[in-house]
């Protein structure tokens, strides 16, 4: 075998490697130190990498706003979101996957093919639609559209094909009746894929900016995104507010990504396999 | 014989009803909130809907679309986007996959999660330092690069037309290259590894290996980020409302922009739906295309 050694390529690799991992890591790292600097260290023509006179009061300012309120209303979008998603499309994708009946073809193409459409050009007649049901400037206009999105059947689909047809046959002659075949075999066996889908949800619903923007206008349905955004429009030079408003919606939601990364990766790599 | 297709058919039924009982509440949402809406985009599309107006106006509004001036600038812009996004993004994260996913589990689900961490920073915190970064007076980019000597003016970054969109660009591609990365991660890891080893124990080089053997491998995986990098550079928006407006001088507008403007500045309902349309059209042309040519690729 030939010796491993390093090429002039696989220097340049590393370099650029690094170079772009702190590129990345940046914008975190700015908002997160931007917030603990008064207004002069932020505005000082020569930047201060790292506070020198680290203060709290960005978040004490923020949170005389109604930070919390909007923290709060963040959270119950994207718990809420995250569970009616994952409870309808491990529903659905397990018929879609092991139930044989008519019309399967058509719903699982109408499925598919529904990912394919810009979905934010739908917003006009959605936000018509929630004005019609009495839920716009709710968070419920937020949380319907986001379970609607066929991403989370297509996912358990793939997750389902994996149950062995055998245990399935084994429960029905057992005697169970289909709901218990569901919550005691189906359920087990595609744990992983729901945590997939459960993290992918919570972190897309916390994140979705755009649709969060056009269906909450009120000030006590406001979330953390709409929240900064509007801070950024009403007083855009005191940028430590703005920092630690950026802080408190970003730091959580990372958080949660870093500690199920190996989840979150599943679900995006599974939901691209074609099927 | 008539018995047991007679029980087989009462069979077929129950498993159809218990399998409809089961995606009812998917499909409830499903159909309420993305078929529906998009069927009443089509249909409101051919009316002149405002806030005291709604009558029907046949295809006006495509007409009045493709004469708007703004329109067309923000067609344009929207062309630019994809067209320098879409490749960029796709190239650069193959290259950052190869680089990354031979590297142990550590350095990998380091890596991984570095470039991910734009995405999952949220568009909102992020434009916050990109709006700093680009900052005339007090920018980073300014400094650096009056540091370097590489210009020796305060720009405006996003406030110049020359420079707007660009900018833009740039951010949207940091946003952008987390999941294709993921996805290529693991599209490499599966490619069969004794085709690897054969061809370069036949003496393959590492520019051969990958064409012939790697890159045929993981085109599904190229068409799938091909098309998700595409739709969301078609729906550019966010950054743009955040950063620029659409300014300066409708430099950055595009349609995505240009139809929340329509709708919801000036309640222009029925001409941003045209709009949605439209692009919704052009997305599926583009989708399409990309499908048909990776696959015929795929069967030389």
């Amino acid at each position: 075998m030939k010796a491993k050694r390093k090429s002039g390529y696989d220097i340049l690799v590393i370099v650029v490697m690094i170079i772009l991992a702190i590129l990345m890591i940046f914008p975190l790292y700015w908002i997160i130190t931007g917030s603990f600097k008064d207004a002069a260290a932020i505005n000082a023509a020569v930047p201060e990498w790292f506070p020198k006179n680290p203060i709290l009061e960005n978040y004490s300012r923020l949170f005389e706003k109604p930070a919390l309120r909007w923290l709060v209303n963040t959270v119950f979008m994207a718990v809420m979101s995250m569970a009616l998603t994952c409870i309808t499309a491990a529903m659905a994708g397990y018929a879609l996957a092991k139930k044989r009946f008519i019309g399967q073809a058509l719903m699982f193409s109408l499925f598919v093919c529904a990912m394919a459409l810009p979905k934010q050009v739908v917003l006009i007649p959605l936000l018509k639609e929630m004005s019609f049901l009495g839920l716009h400037d709710t968070l419920w206009a937020v949380i319907l559209p986001t379970v609607g999105w066929p991403f989370g059947v297509f996912l358990m689909k793939q997750f389902a094909e994996g149950i062995p047809g055998e245990m399935l046959e084994a429960a029905r002659i057992d005697g169970a009746g289909e709901i218990k075949t569901f919550t005691t075999i189906v359920m087990p066996m595609i744990k992983p894929g729901i945590g997939a889908l459960a993290i992918f949800t919570f972190i897309s619903t916390w994140n979705d900016y755009f649709l969060q923007l056009i269906m909450l206008n009120a000030s006590e349905v406001l979330t953390i995104s709409l929240g900064i955004a509007k801070l950024q429009a009403e007083m855009a030079t005191d940028y430590g507010l703005i920092m630690a408003g950026a802080a408190v919606a970003a730091v959580p939601i990372v958080t949660v990504f870093l500690l199920f990364q190996k989840y979150f990766t599943q679900g995006i790599t599974l939901g691209a396999v074609k099927g | 014989m008539g018995n047991s297709l007679k029980r087989n058919r009462v069979l077929v039924w129950r498993e159809t009803r218990a399998a409809y009982l089961f995606l009812l509440p998917a499909l409830i949402f499903f159909l309420g909130f993305v078929i529906v809406p998009m069927f009443l985009c089509l249909f409101y599309s051919f009316f002149n809907y405002t806030m005291n107006d709604f009558s029907f106006v046949g295809l006006q509004n495509y007409v009045e679309m493709f004469g708007d001036p703004i329109f067309q600038k923000a067609l344009v812009n929207t062309v630019i986007i994809v067209v320098v996004a879409v490749p960029t993004v796709t190239v650069f994260s193959l290259w950052v996959a190869s680089a990354i996913y031979k590297m142990n589990a550590f350095s990998r689900a380091f890596y991984r999660c570095v470039f991910y961490l734009p995405v999952v920073t949220g568009t909102v915190a992020v434009s916050v330092v990109w709006k700093w970064m680009f900052n005339k007076y007090t920018g980073l980019f300014n400094y650096v690069l009056n540091g370097i000597g590489v210009i020796d003016e305060q720009i405006n970054w996003l406030g110049d037309e020359r420079t707007a969109l660009a900018c833009i660009i740039l951010i949207l591609f940091t946003t952008s290259i987390g999941q294709p990365i993921v996805l290529y991660v693991a599209a490499l890891g599966n490619v069969d590894t004794t085709l690897v080893e054969a061809s370069e124990v036949d003496g393959a080089t590492k520019l051969q290996t990958f064409w012939k053997i790697k890159w045929p491998s993981i085109m599904p995986t190229t068409l799938y980020i091909l098309i998700i990098t595409t739709i969301n550079s078609f729906q550019c928006y966010a950054l743009i409302q955040l950063l620029t407006s659409g300014g300066p001088n409708h430099a950055t507008d595009t349609i995505m922009y240009y139809i929340y403007y329509q709708a919801f500045k000036l309640n222009r309902y029925g001409y941003g739906n045209a709009m949605g349309i439209f692009l919704a059209v052009v997305i599926a042309i583009f989708s399409l295309i990309q499908f048909k040519v990776t696959n015929n690729g795929k069967n030389d």
